[in-house]
């Protein structure tokens, strides 16, 4: 393909990738944002959500329509009050001490991991999209002194996958507004900042953590709803998302939510560009390290303000 | 799922020091051979089982795998042992999870060999594991008969106690599909393949094949093993292809076929790709009508064909799959076809080689691996209902017929049979020459 | 010597000593999973220093025991070196690979250096992947048993082979009782406790912080390469993240912070595993309750709650 309706390609795909993962990444920045502790189960709870909206598409029958509809509506709820759950019970018990946390949620992969396994199966299971046409995308070239446009081969997108991004960017816009202009948004950024001095003031700290942690797992369901028609639906399929949203979270500034998505356009974007010049693998090394030498140069990320 | 199941006099038994155990052995040994051949025999055919470790990959990468091993292991032992087990001793299998990890894989050896006291070990898939485990079987002198169609052990990087006589290796594999590809469906190919060891000899076992016959192929586009998305990486496939060779394995299949057919839209290529991709799939699968038309290398046909051969029900209703290649209790789960019957044919040649080997207890695994390396033809029969083939001892490593499937209307249908010398290639190792 | 200090000796040698007698007394199966298991042990040894003395968690200490197992094994099969040497190589990649990161890893803290150690080892499994020409990338390599002779003893005889796990098991131990008994040590333990503080009094922290890192990779690597020479097989799944959180489990599990920690932890993750794989295909999830109950009712893990409740002196 030519050169430029190649990076078209590229960056159309990494739009894809950074809406999802954009999603994610705000359900860990969240959590770390107000809870001050890392969720190592984040990706479970986006596994999970496939998984659980799979099911739900069985149970609504042939039409894949309602059984998506459903499955957006129903799986991230159920997600995050099990994840609310998992707040309650144990990680209110060790006090949020960082490493036990880490440890626990270790455990929690575990168990989510294999009980998935010992109920769905080992395969990676299929979930129709509602609709999925194809549309091809036009480019230019000169000719005869004039632009025109043309249908290059291959460069095309799926409705599918435009409305993941438009919904990605609605879902954030949501969350946004939840943050900002609502109560328990104001609950959450007054326990972001201090916790001592929120709880002084009366605010249910307990409860605003169990609620910012379902959140944060719902979040997560909610992307791998999304995806799961293009994906497909497999008990290992947490850990990339994991591993993305942690890297997307610290480089956007731990506890910054705008940060975490820039990040994420930035990755998500990034990843489809330089899968253009390089070979694959040394594409992965080169962001890896790149990642690495970002936070070893600007530890609090690039958007992170002086922060714990 | 099978487990040990021990009466404590067992148990009693299976744990005596290893100087006890040498003792008795010894004693025994020595008692049996001063005896007249007919009351040796007699004497030492003991109601005892022969052990089998079954090192199945319950969980981890290959645990759709694992399910199937272990239903065709089942079966297979469950037929030898109808037709009077093996020198008169009922089969016993042993299974194990090993995570499909290498490190694990190691560890279910030594416990093979060191806690249950198997005969031999068996079963073992994923190459990485084979390659993990191999060196502690030839170090406890286990005989290790993988199940694994990787390039390993003919490559001879293993040793002289790992054997694969149930199933092909990649390598023969590949090498016989060029002809047909070149033939029929074009001379400039671009491959796409994952970019860890599995997919790299495909390319390096294609490429040259292919060259052999006149094509080329235009461009190798290695993908990461754990990308979920691909349509990034379809721009590289030049426009001048006329064969697009895939053999993408791991849960994302299914995105890749779905995403190559969107990238596509209507005028694609003519695509070759191998069942590895889809095994435990439905082809019928949303996502996948992309593949009506396109062909696939099949270890073993998974659709019943109009020329099934006897063998081939036999061994379909024993191990419960039915004429679409899913289990006759659920149609919606879909079998592993192209490999499972290695287990079913390694039991067999491992029952044929103690048999002519007059094998009697672990003292004898010397004389099963020099029993099994002598063996050559194995004509298509219950034993190998996959097809004919020869083994060749010096290697390690059996040869046989290799299946080209189209799809059509949904369903694999068997266009092409190789011959058994398509899949031939030269020595690379010779383990008689190693000591046992 | 003070009585603790005897206390400490007493129980350390003891404990050494059994492991010694040990290799008479088990069963064949026992005695193979021992050796692996303190090959495992000397590794989370390693970690134990970083993270339980120092009090610095990385995710990415598969990267150093990839360092001596690839270099350890590298050496044999691309240069032909012998055991011995081999040995020697593995352990300097893992040193100079422990300094080059954590030169760069220390200038972060937190979470920030959790994420710059899992990429780091990240980029290492990426590389062994790319260079797989050398590397057999994820299928790994197998060194010969003929090779395997370290000072004339075959590394593959089951008694020669739990001898020489023993002696590297010795060796890790030995080095860090050392090292927490000095005053390196204790320096190590007073930023764990409080970085500020450490710095104020005078110590140059970044020094004793990178001390740390480029020891606790060493050792890693010796496990590493000792894996490599002992087991026969090379392969990039002992890279992947998995094996960077194995030893946070053992050493979590076990007791972080103590000598012994590490051993105790490895020893029951590992039966804990073997034991519950005979009833259930699902025993990674009992490992998983086990974590949970472990880090919500015996958060300092067994020797931590030992050392808690009933011999404070443990080091």
């Amino acid at each position: 393909m030519d050169f430029g309706p190649y990076l078209m390609l590229a960056i159309m795909e990494g739009a894809l990738t950074a809406a999802v993962l954009a999603l994610t990444a705000s359900g860990l920045a969240l959590v770390f944002g107000v809870m001050r502790v890392v969720n190592v189960a984040h990706g479970e709870f986006f596994m999970l959500g496939a998984v659980l909206a799979w099911w739900v598409s069985q149970l609504a029958g042939g039409s894949p329509v309602w059984g998506f509809l459903l499955a957006l509506c129903v799986v991230p709820l159920l997600v995050g009050l099990l994840a609310a759950f998992v707040d309650m019970t144990i990680l209110k018990r060790i006090n949020y001490d960082p490493e036990r946390t880490i440890v626990a949620t270790i455990g929690i992969l575990y168990i989510l991991q294999q009980v998935t396994l010992m109920t769905y199966g080992p395969e990676a299971r299929p979930v129709a999209p509602p609709f999925n046409a194809r549309i091809a995308l036009p480019w230019f070239e000169m000719s005869d002194g004039a632009l025109q446009v043309y249908w290059p081969w291959g460069l095309s997108t799926t409705s599918y996958k435009l409305c993941v991004i438009g919904a990605a960017c609605v879902v954030l816009l949501g969350l946004w507004a939840l943050m900002t202009k609502t109560k328990l948004g104001l609950l959450m950024r007054a326990t972001e900042q201090d916790r001592e001095m929120a709880l002084a003031f009366g605010i249910p700290v307990q409860r605003v953590y169990a609620i910012a942690f379902g959140l944060g797992a719902g979040l997560a369901a909610l992307a791998a709803v999304l995806i799961v028609p293009i994906q497909q639906a497999h008990y290992l399929m947490g850990g990339d998302p994991l591993l993305l949203s942690f890297i997307v979270v610290i480089i956007g500034g731990l506890g910054s939510l705008p940060g975490a998505i820039l990040a994420a356009l930035l990755i998500g974007l990034s990843d489809g560009i330089i899968s253009v010049f390089f070979s694959p693998t040394l594409a992965k090394i080169f962001a890896t390290l790149l990642v690495a030498f970002v936070l070893v140069f600007r530890p609090n990320g690039l958007w992170g303000a002086n922060n714990s | 799922m099978m487990t040990t199941t021990k009466t404590i006099a067992e148990k009693a038994v299976s744990k005596p020091s290893r100087r006890d155990a040498l003792k008795t052995l010894a004693l025994g040994g020595a008692a049996a051979a001063s005896m007249p051949l007919w009351a040796r025999y007699a004497g030492a055919q003991t109601s005892e089982p022969i052990k089998v470790g079954f090192q199945v990959h319950r969980t981890g990468i290959g645990a759709a795998y694992g399910r199937w091993y272990d239903r065709t292991t089942s079966a297979a032992a469950a037929l030898i042992n109808e037709q009077g087990g093996i020198n008169g001793r009922p089969l016993e299998i042993i299974a194990e999870d090993d995570g499909t990890d290498p490190k694990r894989g190691a560890e279910m050896v030594e416990k093979f060999a060191a806690k249950h006291n198997c005969d031999i070990g068996f079963g073992t898939l994923f190459s990485h594991v084979v390659i993990g485990s191999a060196p502690r079987a030839g170090e406890l002198k286990l005989p290790y008969f993988v199940v694994s169609e990787g390039h390993h052990v003919a490559s001879g990087m293993l040793n002289r106690y790992t054997l694969q006589p149930g199933i092909t290796d990649v390598k023969s594999q590949v090498q016989a599909m060029a002809p047909f590809v070149a033939d029929n469906l074009g001379k400039k190919v671009t491959m796409v393949f994952p970019d860890f060891a599995f997919g790299h000899d495909h390319r390096d076992y294609f490429t040259a094949a292919i060259e052999a016959q006149g094509g080329e192929v235009l461009e190798h586009i290695a993908i990461p093993p754990t990308e979920t998305s691909f349509t990034k990486y379809f721009p590289k496939i030049p426009r001048e292809t006329e064969v697009i060779y895939h053999v993408m394995v791991g849960p994302a299949v299914l995105t890749f076929v779905k995403e190559l057919g969107e990238f596509f839209g209507p005028q694609r290529p003519e695509m070759f790709g191998f069942i590895d991709s889809l095994e435990a799939v439905d082809i019928g699968s949303p996502g996948l009508e992309f593949l009506e038309g396109t062909y696939f290398w099949e270890g073993n046909p998974r659709y019943a064909q109009e020329n099934q051969s006897e063998y081939d029900a036999f061994f379909r209703e024993r191990v419960g799959v039915d004429a679409n290649g899913a289990s006759v209790s659920d149609p919606r789960d879909v079998s592993t076809y192209a490999h499972m019957f290695g287990c079913w044919e390694t039991l067999h040649v491992v029952k044929a080689g103690m048999e002519a080997s007059g094998y009697r207890g672990t003292q004898d695994r010397a004389a099963l691996i020099e029993a099994v390396e002598a063996m050559t033809d194995m004509p298509h029969s219950i034993a190998h209902p996959q097809g004919a083939k020869v083994f060749n001892g010096k290697t390690h490593q059996v040869f046989g017929k290799q299946y080209i499937s189209k799809v059509v209307d949904g369903k694999l249908l068997l266009v092409h049979t190789t011959s058994i010398e398509d899949t031939f290639y030269s020595d690379e190792v010779d383990y008689t020459t190693q000591s046992l | 010597m003070t009585t603790d200090l005897k206390k400490s000796v007493i129980l350390h040698a003891g404990v050494v000593l059994a492991l010694f007698v040990l290799q008479f007394v088990l069963p064949a199966y026992h005695h193979g999973n021992m050796a692996r298991i303190m090959v495992l042990a000397s590794y989370a040894i390693g970690y134990n220093l970083l993270f339980g003395y120092t009090g610095l968690l990385s995710l990415g200490h598969a990267l150093f025991f990839a360092a001596g197992l690839y270099g350890a094994g590298l050496a044999m099969s691309q240069f032909g070196l012998s055991a011995g040497p081999a040995l020697v190589v593995g352990v300097v990649a893992g040193v100079v690979i422990g300094a080059v990161v954590g030169g760069l890893a220390l200038r972060t803290e937190g979470v920030a250096f959790m994420i710059v150690t899992l990429m780091f080892a990240q980029a290492g499994y990426l590389t062994i992947l790319y260079f797989g020409a050398y590397t057999r990338g994820d299928e790994g390599f197998v060194i010969e048993q003929a090779e395997r002779v370290l000072l004339g003893a075959d590394l593959s005889d089951p008694l020669m082979r739990y001898f020489a796990a023993f002696s590297l098991f010795c060796a890790a131990i030995f080095t860090c009782f050392l090292a927490v008994k000095s005053r390196f040590g204790r320096v190590l333990v007073a930023i764990r406790e409080n970085e500020e503080r450490a710095s104020m009094l005078g110590y140059d922290v970044a020094k004793y912080k990178l001390g740390a890192v480029v020891l606790s990779a060493g050792l890693s690597a010796l496990a590493g390469a000792g894996y490599a020479l002992l087991f026969g097989y090379v392969g990039a799944s002992f890279a992947s993240v998995q094996y960077s959180i194995f030893p946070l489990l053992w050493v979590l599990l076990g007791g972080a912070g103590t000598v012994l920690g590490p051993l105790v932890g490895t020893v029951f993750m590992f039966y804990l595993i073997d034991l519950s794989s005979g009833l259930t295909t699902a025993y990674m999830l009992i490992a998983g309750v086990a974590l949970v109950v472990l880090t919500v009712f015996a958060p300092h893990g067994v020797m931590g709650e030992v050392r808690r409740r009933m011999w404070r002196w443990l080091p």
